[in-house]
């Protein structure tokens, strides 16, 4: 919303001495941000006179059109100039910048020849003397509204400081000068006018008989004025300051009658319609258009109206879209001679509504959808009937009324709370003090506070509370810390993801975050099926290229992998923890309770119930070498055992146990992929990643992956420690030969089996796959010890045939002798 | 036996151990003259022979003489061997300079490091970290917290909403439903943070990305103002950006805040707009079960990004969520 300080000061006495950054600074300590102080004019120096045309000579001989411009600027002598723009003639008023001038942009105005003519100066658009952004021809003025070489930096009111504010959506009413120039006033202790109060006494004469008006769905509007008038002379033009503070404020000026319904709008708040009254069959009436049918906004847009939306209509059809934007059939023409004037205050959800329907945010809906102080539609519709009736022929024919206005509930407040909320005193005085400043009527006695019309967001004692808090300034609040509760710490699973990223971020694998959204031919090329595969699609996605939520952290990975060798890098290793969202879940229908109380516990449990589990996984993408190469020479390139570690030292980390198997599970390789399973639940992957998906994506060649599945993982159970033994060790070596398909996991568990308690550590040594017949050695070390005694060499040897025997018997192991 | 023999016998030890040029003559020297065949070994043999007085004394004088050896071979080695020492390592010298940087270098993303300093910092002050869901039930992310549907404050949000549209479910578009979720389930006091991933249809850009994070506080006690909530970020403030920051709070609206405020911070020279905070609605602890008779409570929200940006002097965006490993490298594991 802008606010230029001329219009302010209209309502508010500002001694000169107070500068724009001070009147900034005021709004910003009342909650009222300002984006921008614009300086208008400041780099602008004359002179800049009106001018009347009083001849133009064609110079047709170049390439776009040129005019030599003859120019009475209350001169002795005829000023000529060159101008480029032709949307003038012979006897308008223009402006023109002599020599001399500075125009914003540092563009001196001098004497030059050009087109091989003397030009004396500049015919000016009004983008060139930067009061707006308009640069389709120069600026036109009729006679009536510009003196003949009067200064135009004065008749243009160009010399204004234009305040750019943020208005937040509880605050509807200070999206107008009037609302603006309230909050200055109180924020700095100025003395405020509302130019509402002038509006009371304003009498409109009935000459005839008016349009009618009817509400017919009593919750979508609460008063609805509707003024006729007629023996409007469509030739009548806005008068020069009123288009100029239509311009200060952003918008264009249109025609009188459209530019007074902005005016109003923009002076207090409350958006207007006129419509053209010959177009109105019967009266006007406020509903809903019932059907869905064809409509045609005053953009020139068609579109197709929604049954539930809020209309004006006539008695045979739908004339606007309420509050939103008028229709075209019946917009106000250059033939326009009868007006019908409506103001009505709509319900704010209403609004809101057609234009979130229709993709239309107008300024009247922007108002409307934050609520408009009810007692506006008298006032400005008469606002509306005061300024038409002084600059035209216009007068008025009737005022029609339906409904009446609604104003915001008396409410009963505990002045103590606001200090107590607060942390620091305010006395039940100041409190009054700041209640009536803000347009309240307070009642010091019971403490009924009754809320200006302008403010229906003032309902429960935290909104005084806000209220007094920042007219007293926010800067006046102590600081003071909270009463310390006694202990928190981190959850055991918060602790374990923590420590599971350090581990891998100190064990060389670098932290990236992706964005949690995807594709279908993501999930296609990496293998995905079934439930793996389902997923949430996005209703209003960023982009049509990932418009579904992520059900893997591999593909993220992947593609942030694509980007670091791209840019130039080649062995490195990332990871990444974060949810994943596979639709295994039905999503129900809303659960929407009622606000006013918790929620039954059942419905509380619903809700939690309604939201899909969303697993959290942590998975890691390694590229290229183990190691950096340099002057120690070559590294070997990562391989699938490398994957599986990572997983064995996560779930290690956690203090789980698991066991191994081959597993065929996309994205990886179907014959190198590790399958942890804890409690009987698959937890992790790793391994190698599929060939195709490495030479889709341009990945190094058996780049590797590992994915485990943090959330789906048991809590550590509390460790009960063996004692340590300190007898000897006793070390047997035994190397077995196997059928090549009996895996080292099902070797070694069944040695353990065998060889009893006093095992304590078996380790794979070497595996020798060149035997042939299709077997394989496999050669372990036992550690036996004995927590009370030395163990003999017989025992030892008796422990060592135990563990062989069950090996021979479950996986057909034969010792190897040497 | 005389005693000047045994004089003798150690001067020439001593000679000799003063002689050797290395630990190998040293060696050779020390088999000549305290070796079992060294005169002075031959000699302490006889003493067995020797009457009782004469074994005393003589004793003593072959006893101080070996005493007189061995110091004498000590001094002797220890000089040859620091010699040695000195010639030997330093042909072993080796060019420490030489680049090591065999094995990757990892770390935490900048995010995760910030959020977890925010975490530790509050946990320390006695408050839980509490966390929800991505994709969020939208009575939790709206409704709950006083956003009716069809209220302009929705619209100030651009919410990524999932199909079917009638299950009203979100990524979320704050941490906020966590505040929610937490005081369903638990009772006052509540000291909370909710540290998370957020999601907003924002274009990707210098200073906005659609995914980002956020940090909320929540407290709901006894007698909780807004002064606590000051005293509460000045804190918060101090330990992100140093002790000479200052904040600032500014008027402002949010629906689930009343009052409610916008926090500057005066940093580098400028204010800085950081986050948002207010006493937490009574409409919203009302929908939450909590008395408000009884109990008060304030929340704030900051943007992670936004605080690591300031703080960093980071200027686009994209460096924090294009997992470029040349800048994560840069903040180690945050320690």
């Amino acid at each position: 919303m802008r606010a230029p300080l001329s219009w302010i000061k209209e309502f508010v006495d500002i001694p000169a001495k107070v500068s724009a950054d001070e009147i900034s600074d005021g709004l910003i300590r009342v909650g009222f941000e300002v984006e921008e102080i614009i300086y208008q004019g400041a780099d602008l120096t004359g002179p800049l006179k009106f001018a009347k045309v009083l001849s133009i000579e064609e110079l047709t001989e170049h390439k776009k059109p040129i005019r030599y411009v003859g120019i009475d600027c209350g001169e002795k002598e005829t000023r000529y100039v060159i101008c480029g723009a032709t949307n003038f003639a012979v006897g308008d008023m223009i402006v023109a910048a002599l020599p001399g001038a500075v125009l914003p942009g540092d563009f001196a105005i001098s004497a030059r020849e050009t087109y091989g003519k003397t030009s004396n100066g500049m015919i000016c658009s009004a983008r060139e003397l930067g009061i707006s952004d308009e640069h389709s021809g120069i600026m036109v003025f009729s006679e009536a509204d510009a003196k003949i070489g009067a200064d135009a930096i004065e008749g243009l009111q160009i010399n204004d400081v234009i305040f750019d504010v943020a208005v937040n959506p509880d605050r509807g009413y200070a999206l107008s000068i009037r609302g603006i120039a309230r909050e200055v006033a109180g924020s700095l202790g100025l003395k405020f006018t509302d130019p509402v109060d002038a509006l009371r006494s304003l009498k409109c004469s009935e000459t005839g008989k008016g349009v009618s008006a009817k509400i017919e769905d009593k919750s979508s509007a609460s008063v609805f004025y509707l003024r006729t008038m007629s023996s409007f002379d469509p030739k009548a033009t806005t008068p020069l300051w009123m288009r100029r503070r239509i311009e200060k404020m952003g918008m264009r000026s249109i025609s009188l009658v459209v530019d007074v319904t902005n005016y109003v709008m923009l002076e207090l708040g409350q958006p207007l319609h006129a419509f053209d009254k010959s177009k109105i069959k019967g009266g006007l009436t406020v509903k809903r258009a019932g059907k869905a049918q064809k409509f045609v906004t005053l953009d020139g847009q068609e579109r197709t109206l929604d049954p539930d939306d809020l209309m004006v209509c006539d008695d045979d059809q739908p004339l606007a879209l309420a509050g939103t934007m008028g229709g075209l059939s019946s917009e106000i023409t250059q033939a326009t001679t009868e007006i019908a004037l409506e103001a009505v205050r709509f319900d704010p959800v209403c609004i809101a509504k057609n234009s979130r329907r229709h993709r239309l945010s107008s300024e009247a809906s922007r108002r409307l959808e934050r609520s408009v102080d009810p007692s506006l539609a008298e006032f400005a519709s008469a606002r509306f009937v005061q300024l038409l009736t002084s600059h035209s022929s216009a007068v008025h024919v009737a005022t029609v009324v339906a409904g009446e206005p609604l104003y915001p509930p008396v409410v009963k407040i505990d002045p103590t709370y606001i200090s107590r909320i607060l942390g620091f005193e305010v006395s039940n005085a100041d409190v009054a003090r700041i209640l009536r400043l803000i347009g309240c009527d307070v009642d010091e006695k019971n403490w009924t506070v009754d809320p200006p019309s302008w403010r229906p967001d003032l309902v429960g004692v935290s909104d005084f509370a806000e209220e007094v808090a920042r007219m007293i300034g926010y800067d006046k609040i102590p600081s003071i810390l909270p009463p310390r509760p006694l202990h928190a710490s981190l959850t055991p699973t918060q602790k374990r993801r923590r420590a599971v990223a350090t581990m891998l971020a100190s064990r060389g694998l670098a932290e990236v975050q992706t964005f949690p959204f995807t594709n279908q031919e993501t999930i296609d090329a990496m293998g995905f099926v079934g439930e793996r595969a389902s997923t949430y699609a996005i209703a209003n996605p960023m982009s049509e290229e990932f418009p579904l939520m992520r059900v893997h952290l591999v593909p993220g990975l992947i593609e942030v992998a694509q980007r670091n060798i791209s840019r130039g890098a080649k062995d490195f290793a990332i990871f990444e923890m974060g949810s994943i969202f596979r639709s295994a879940q039905k999503l129900v229908s809303a659960i929407s309770p009622d606000l006013s109380k918790r929620p039954g516990q059942k419905v509380i449990e619903e809700i939690f119930a309604s939201v899909p589990p969303q697993a959290y996984h942590v998975a890691g993408l390694l590229v290229g070498k183990v190691e950096n190469e340099n002057w120690q020479g070559k590294a070997r390139s990562y391989t699938w055992h490398d994957a599986i570690e990572y997983a064995q030292d996560i779930l290690a980390l956690c203090n789980l146990e698991w066991s191994i198997k081959r597993s065929d599970f996309a994205p990886w390789h179907p014959g190198r992929c590790a399958e942890l399973i804890v409690d009987g639940k698959a937890v992790a992957h790793a391994g190698e990643l599929h060939p195709r998906i490495i030479a889709k994506y341009g990945l190094p060649e058996r780049s590797v992956a590992f994915a485990v599945g943090l959330s789906a993982l048991p809590d550590s159970s509390l460790v009960r420690p063996t004692r340590v033994g300190t007898m000897p060790a006793a070390l047997q070596d035994v190397a077995l030969i196997v059928d090549e398909k009996v895996t080292a996991a099902q070797v070694q568990a069944a040695l353990t089996e065998g060889a009893g308690d006093l095992l304590e550590s078996i380790s794979l040594f070497d595996r020798y796959d060149k035997i042939g017949d299709g077997k394989i050695s496999l050669a372990f070390t036992l550690v036996f010890r004995a927590p009370d005694r030395t163990l003999t060499g017989d025992e030892v040897s008796a422990m060592r045939e135990a563990a062989t025997a069950v090996a021979a018997k479950k996986c057909g192991a034969v010792v190897r002798t040497a | 036996m005389r005693q000047e023999d045994v004089s003798q016998w150690v001067k020439d030890a001593q000679s000799a151990f003063n002689a050797a040029s290395d630990l190998d003559s040293l060696k050779a020297a020390r088999l000549a003259h305290s070796g079992d065949k060294a005169p002075i070994s031959l000699a302490s043999r006889t003493l067995g022979s020797l009457s009782p007085d004469e074994k005393a004394s003589f004793g003593k004088i072959i006893g101080d003489g070996k005493a007189a050896i061995a110091e004498a071979l000590a001094q002797a080695t220890e000089k040859l061997e620091a010699e040695r020492d000195k010639k030997v390592l330093l042909e072993e010298v080796v060019d420490i300079t030489l680049p090591v940087n065999r094995r990757h270098r990892g770390g935490l993303h900048p995010i995760s490091i910030i959020k977890n300093e925010v975490s530790d910092f509050f946990i320390e002050q006695g408050y839980a970290v509490a966390e929800g869901p991505e994709l969020e039930s939208g009575w939790l992310n709206f409704d709950a917290l006083n956003i009716p549907a069809d209220h302009p404050a929705r619209t100030m949000q651009d919410t990524f909403f999932v199909e079917p549209v009638e299950s009203g479910m979100v990524l979320r578009t704050h941490t906020s439903p966590v505040q929610i979720r937490t005081m369903l389930t638990q009772t006052p006091p509540i000291y909370v943070i909710c540290p998370g991933r957020t999601f907003r249809a924002d274009e990707l850009d210098a200073t906005h990305s659609p995914v980002f994070h956020q940090v909320e506080g929540l407290v709901v006690d006894k007698g909780i103002t807004m002064a606590h909530l000051k005293g509460t970020l000045d804190n918060f403030a101090r330990h992100m950006f140093g002790p000479d920051v200052t904040t600032r709070l500014r008027p402002s609206f949010f629906p689930f805040t009343e009052p409610s405020a916008e926090v500057d911070i005066f940093f580098n020279n400028r204010w800085i707009e950081w986050g948002g905070c207010g006493m937490v609605n009574p409409k919203v602890l009302q929908s939450c079960g909590i008395d408000t008779d009884v109990y008060s409570g304030f929340a704030f929200g900051m943007g992670l990004e936004r605080t690591l940006m300031v703080r960093h002097g980071i200027t686009d965006m994209h460096d924090i969520v294009e997992g470029d490993l040349r800048f994560t490298r840069q903040f180690g594991v945050g320690l």
